[in-house]
């Protein structure tokens, strides 16, 4: 039997711990950490795909998802959590169900200054305004914390961003 | 460019909503929540009292998760001017049974009547054909809402944006529940799904 290695295919036991998890809808603005995993989604019939104008669409898509009666997640970077703050309001106010996975850039080896300052701010932000945030710097961590994330979110109600290190993703080629 | 309408909000909303049958209907925030409210409080509505430019994709999370169900999105011309580019985005994912309808009084009619885009020459209808949308209408009469209503209870092959345009006045507030769980738990109730 096939068991992929989580250090080196960690995009792969996300998409499988999310299917487990009854997610049905996946919606991104893509990044590049995130290729694999929108790819993943994106082949699979069972689950409904959008791409976004901007990522605060997918607050939104979630919360009608669950309205009526699906699972709901977003992928998306660091520099698109400062696009979301305000509608996050309908997901905190209403208790909507929410899991965000987040790649971050600004935080390590970056070669773009522009990335920075809302890599700063995306931590913060998101605290603000009322989500809890959880973080992972390794892969085989990622993907308990994802399960984790996923439980707190779809069974205890609870509005989630998983912040997946930089480190982890790996520099960025130029 | 700014063309009034004399048409009566309250009027068109109930002229709209009157045979929606199993219809599921998300509204914006503002005068589209009263307006919807105003027409008779119910468990298959979900009213915004903020979330700006958020109805229409609400609607289409909405839409995608109960495809055998028409999903209405009764928005305002502000709202839905912040979530313009969720129109291209609901162009993109193309689904057959949400309709968007925009009440078009061509301000910003909570923050005091400031003129929108609307009323200056940009045309939400032009935008949805743009993005792909398979229908698209302006209507400024009664009979026209009729008609609009009688269009929206047949089959499409894709999403569908109408704008009705209406006058410029605040009617008195018809106030749903302004506590989201409530409203969320009873929508989802009425599909058959339990509260957590």
């Amino acid at each position: 039997m096939h068991s992929p290695n989580p250090e080196t295919d960690w995009p792969s036991e996300l998409y499988r711990v999310l299917k487990a998890a009854g997610v049905k809808q996946m919606s991104y603005v893509p990044d590049a950490g995130h290729s694999q995993l929108i790819r993943m989604f994106s082949a699979d019939a069972d689950v409904t795909t959008n791409v976004l104008t901007t990522e605060e669409e997918g607050i939104a898509i979630a919360a009608g998802a669950w309205l009526g009666g699906q699972r709901s997640v977003l992928l998306m970077q660091s520099s698109g959590v400062g696009n979301c703050i305000n509608m996050l309001s309908l997901s905190a106010i209403g208790r909507f169900p929410l899991l965000m996975l987040v790649t971050m850039r600004g935080e390590w080896a970056e070669f773009n200054p522009w990335q920075v300052p809302m890599s700063r701010a995306t931590q913060p932000s998101l605290e603000a305004i009322g989500l809890k945030v959880m973080r992972a710097e390794t892969a085989g961590d990622l993907v308990e914390t994802v399960e984790s994330a996923a439980a707190l979110a779809y069974e205890s109600d609870q509005q989630i961003a998983v912040l997946i290190g930089q480190r982890l993703i790996g520099k960025k080629k130029w | 460019m700014c063309i009034p309408s004399e048409l009566d909000r309250r009027a068109a909303v109930a002229a709209l909503l009157r045979n929606r049958k199993d219809t599921l209907v998300v509204a914006g925030l503002g005068s589209p929540t009263y307006d919807l409210h105003a027409t008779g409080d119910r468990d298959d509505n979900f009213y915004l009292w903020g979330a700006m430019g958020g109805a229409a994709l609400i609607g289409l999370g909405l839409a995608q998760a109960q495809p055998s169900r028409r999903v209405l999105a009764l928005t305002g011309d502000g709202e839905q001017l912040m979530g313009l580019g969720g129109i291209a985005t609901i162009g993109v994912a193309r689904p057959s049974n949400l309709v968007i309808v925009v009440i078009d009084n061509q301000h910003f009619g909570e923050t005091g009547m400031q003129a929108s885009h609307t009323g200056r020459g940009v045309d939400l209808t032009a935008i949805a054909t743009a993005c792909g949308f398979v229908a698209t209408a302006t209507v400024r009469t009664l009979e026209e809402v009729q008609g609009l209503a009688a269009d929206i209870a047949e089959p499409a092959d894709g999403p569908r944006l109408f704008v009705i345009k209406v006058r410029a006045e605040n009617p008195p507030r018809s106030l749903p529940s302004r506590d989201a769980v409530f409203i969320k738990n009873r929508f989802r109730a009425h599909l058959g799904f339990a509260a957590a």
